[in-house]
């Protein structure tokens, strides 16, 4: 008997092994300015801005004009493809100024804040009580439906689908990311909260994972599959633990979410409020104490980075090194982060920079220079490009950092003449420009390949749909 | 360096988009970009990049055949003179300065020539001048006779550039490697001067130099006349790069150290060439069959071959597993048409050059088995709902 519930136990701890996921093929970045675990004040911006341009697959449709008095929680503008998706103001105050683009396409709608904080109140919820609809709807109404998006087509998700999971990644890997455990650690509450309500929105399972290294208040959240991730970025990459736990087939729909927005999920359902306000890693070699700030979702970080930043030639980045935004000194951070990055710009010239095994400030996984030497140390990176975009030469490298299932160069031509069969066949609704960050960052010849596969899904969306 | 930005930054805007000599901007941004690595950062994508560049790629294959290049250019003097009077042989500086002497000329007529074909076709095409030349024009002139004149050379080099690259969209969209492009045009328009027992050594013919190769002696019927320590160091006629295993292995190493070319196919041609030689050993029935088949890796173009032709990333297979099949193939066929092909002992090029062209092929049906994986997946998922 004691051997049969041994043999039991075995198979158990056998089947949730095979549901910890380990990357082995990947490249972590070291880079020097790591926030440290301390929550410091910063000064708060009175100017906030929601872009557009950080949403995928939504085209805005205005609200509000100039001059127009805003609550935090007031819509901004809602998706041209269903007016029900919403985009909420993140603070109270008025339309200061519409800016557009060529062929006045939308960039920003900014707000200037009167600092009253009035919330919207959308009536506090338990989800336990609702009906999938009715969660649904709440979501749509209080502006967190653009926090869920789909797979494949990395875009915001539609309300109207059934997806087979929800999946959310728990651990960054990604350079300089913000530490989800610490910074998440006091909205344990609107956590849990938001994870009830995720889990009203599929008949599959809520898969959440963790870093399989340490354990933090993550370990125990309640109603999801917990995995263990370990190994090198992209591991912490969403689209990578989908295709370890439940690869994406053609025609499916998974949806996936950022665990910080979980937490205003959480808070609109414990609170009534959308609050979109986030605790953000300042981080990078360029930051003279880089540490954690309150932050709110598209806020002016000019204030904020006043006096901290030790050089003036510098590249802000909203998100991380691989994925972000570059958003100026005085720009606005981004709808879905949680880090601004900031490292030196790279314009200079660089005299027989080519010679091999010259330049050892430089990292690189070849062993062209002598980085691989010292494989923990930390490295100040800019944004010099190293070189210029050539033909696709070398073969083999993109392989090396895509844990992913798929032949990355093959993909990524047939992207680059817009096959469609071809994509289709190579694995295209399996990925995320995401997923092809660390080729843009390892290929010899600069080929753009998150651009690449982000015009490809977006022919995939138009063609297929 | 200053003085060197400075001027270039003065003509720059000359050869800019507006400049009075805009169409020749490719050119001297070749130029340029040879000297600086240029101040171009990250405008989408990724913000910081690894600091690796084709560039630095190709100066390390090209760094990689310098101790075969410099070996090569002393046995030149060294074949000479051994044969003339090997009694009376002049010393280490005066042979290399022969070989040398010999050679140079052939090197600079073949970047010469492809490197102005390459500028040429970017101007035309209003592309940036690619590397891969930097590689190709050092490769030619290695597995050339050393006495081929120098016009031959130079249409030959033209003809592997114009045709066996450009005509297919220039760097990276070849089929077959470039520099066995010119070798096989120079073998087939110039058959005199590339093939037979006179060429391998400089002047052979003239005051009683002979100049056989091993490989030649041995479809001759004879032995191979040379120790097995003169194949592995090189003391031996043939093409200036390829005679010296050693020399060969020092490169081969920093490459494989670096990885800037794959491990898979240099095992996988290593071990064809293992698989042929063995069978051939055992059925055994004239002297290149029964030629020990380890030697056979040794000798004629086989280790030169593998390990700076058939990695050309380019023209080999670019999956993984379909470097294992394509290198092993030409392991294989290399030492097969050595023996089988009577004519002309020397299987190395026609054997990369065929699998050149079955590379893509071979890449098809291994990434037609992934497709397949994912086609099954699907399949399973329907059936289950």
């Amino acid at each position: 008997m004691y051997k049969f519930a041994w043999f039991l136990k075995t198979i158990n701890s056998n089947i949730n092994m095979s549901q910890d996921i380990r990357i082995r093929k990947g490249l972590d970045i070291k880079l020097k300015g790591k926030a440290e675990k301390v929550i410091s004040d910063a000064p708060r911006s009175k100017d906030f801005a929601i872009k557009p341009t950080d949403i995928q697959g939504v085209v805005p449709k205005l609200t509000v004009k100039v001059g127009d008095k805003v609550k935090a929680g007031s819509p901004l503008f809602f998706s041209k493809s269903n007016d029900k998706i919403k985009f909420l103001s993140p603070v109270s105050g008025v339309i200061s100024e519409v800016e557009r683009g060529a062929k006045r396409k939308i960039l920003a709608v900014k707000i200037t804040s009167d600092a009253k904080n009035e919330y919207h109140d959308f009536g506090t919820k338990n989800p336990s009580n609702l009906s999938t609809a009715e969660v649904k709807e709440y979501l749509l109404e209080g502006g967190c439906w653009p926090f869920i998006k789909q797979r494949p087509y990395d875009i915001v998700a539609n309300p109207a689908d059934e997806p087979k999971a929800i999946f959310i990644s728990g651990i960054n890997t990604a350079p300089l990311a913000a530490d989800n455990s610490f910074v998440l650690e006091e909205e344990k509450e609107a956590f849990q909260a938001g994870i009830n309500a995720l889990t009203k929105l599929t008949t599959g399972n809520v898969h959440l994972s963790v870093d399989g290294n340490s354990t933090s208040f993550l370990n125990n959240v309640q109603g999801v599959t917990l995995h263990n991730v370990t190994g090198k970025h992209p591991a912490g990459n969403v689209g990578v633990q989908i295709h370890k736990i439940n690869p994406i087939n053609q025609g499916e729909r998974v949806w996936t979410i950022a665990p910080q927005d979980v937490v205003v999920i959480g808070r609109l359902f414990l609170t009534g409020k959308y609050d979109a306000t986030r605790t953000m890693a300042l981080a990078g070699s360029e930051v003279d104490v880089p540490r954690y700030h309150k932050i709110t979702q598209g806020e002016n970080v000019a204030e904020l980075l006043k006096g901290k930043l030790s050089s003036d030639n510098v590249r802000v980045i909203s998100g991380d090194v691989l994925t972000g935004t570059s958003i100026g000194k005085d720009g606005y951070f981004g709808f879905y982060d949680n880090l601004i990055s900031v490292i030196p710009e790279g314009n200079y010239y660089n005299f027989m920079g080519w010679v091999p095994f010259t330049n050892n400030t430089k990292f690189s996984m070849s062993k062209l220079f002598f980085s691989w030497l010292s494989p923990n140390k930390e490295y100040v990176l800019d944004t010099n490009l190293n070189g210029e975009e050539r033909a696709l030469v070398v073969t083999g490298e993109m392989e090396k950092v895509m844990p992913i299932d798929i032949y990355p160069m093959q993909l990524l031509k047939a992207a680059m003449i817009g096959d469609i069969e071809k994509m289709e066949n190579l694995g295209i609704y399996e990925v995320a420009p995401e997923d092809f960050a660390l080729i843009d960052f390892t290929n010899t010849s600069k080929i753009e390949a998150q651009k690449i596969i982000r015009e490809a899904l977006d022919i995939m969306i138009k063609e297929v749909g | 360096m200053n003085f060197f930005r400075k001027t270039l930054d003065k003509y720059k805007p000359l050869f800019d988009k507006g400049g009075k000599y805009e169409k020749f901007g490719p050119a001297f941004n070749g130029f340029d970009t040879l000297l600086f690595v240029p101040n171009h950062t990250t405008k989408t994508g990724a913000h910081v990049r690894d600091g690796v560049d084709l560039k630095r790629v190709m100066i390390t294959v090209v760094a990689a055949l310098i101790p075969a290049l410099i070996f090569g250019m002393w046995n030149v003097g060294y074949q000479y003179y051994n044969q003339l009077d090997p009694n009376n042989m002049p010393g280490m500086m005066e042979l290399l300065g022969y070989g040398a002497l010999k050679f140079l000329p052939m090197v600079i007529v073949s970047y010469i020539v492809g490197l102005t074909i390459e500028f040429a076709f970017a101007i035309y095409r209003g592309h940036e001048v690619n590397e891969g030349y930097l590689v190709s024009g050092m490769l030619i002139p290695l597995i050339m006779p050393i006495d081929l004149p120098l016009w031959m050379l130079a249409v030959s080099v033209a003809f592997a550039v114009i045709i066996g690259k450009e005509a297919f969209g220039g760097t990276g969209m070849n089929i077959l490697n470039p520099a066995l492009v010119a070798r096989a045009f120079a073998f087939f328009s110039y058959a005199p001067f590339m093939s037979g027992d006179k060429v391998w050594v400089t002047d052979a013919g003239v005051d009683g130099v002979t100049g056989e190769t091993i490989l030649g002696s041995l479809a001759a019927g004879n032995s191979a006349g040379y120790s097995v320590l003169d194949m592995f160091m090189g003391y031996i006629p043939g093409s200036v790069g390829e005679t010296s295993v050693l020399m060969i292995l020092i490169g081969a190493a920093l490459l494989l150290f670096t990885g800037v070319a794959s491990w898979r196919v240099m095992v996988g041609a290593t071990i064809g060439g293992a698989v042929m030689g063995l069978i051939f050993n055992a059925i055994g029935v004239n002297a290149l069959m029964d030629f020990p088949w380890w030697q056979h890796l040794l000798v004629g173009g086989f280790a030169f071959g593998v390990v700076f032709m058939a990695t050309d990333p380019v023209s080999a297979a670019q999956t993984a597993k379909g470097k294992w099949i394509y290198g092993f193939f030409i392991g294989l066929l290399a030492i097969m048409i050595r023996v089988f092909n009577g004519a002309y002992p020397e299987g190395m090029m026609m054997a990369i050059l065929l699998m050149n062209v079955f590379a893509p092929t071979i890449d098809h049906y291994v990434i037609a088995g992934n497709i397949k994986r994912r086609k099954k997946r699907l399949e399973e998922n329907l059936k289950a709902a």
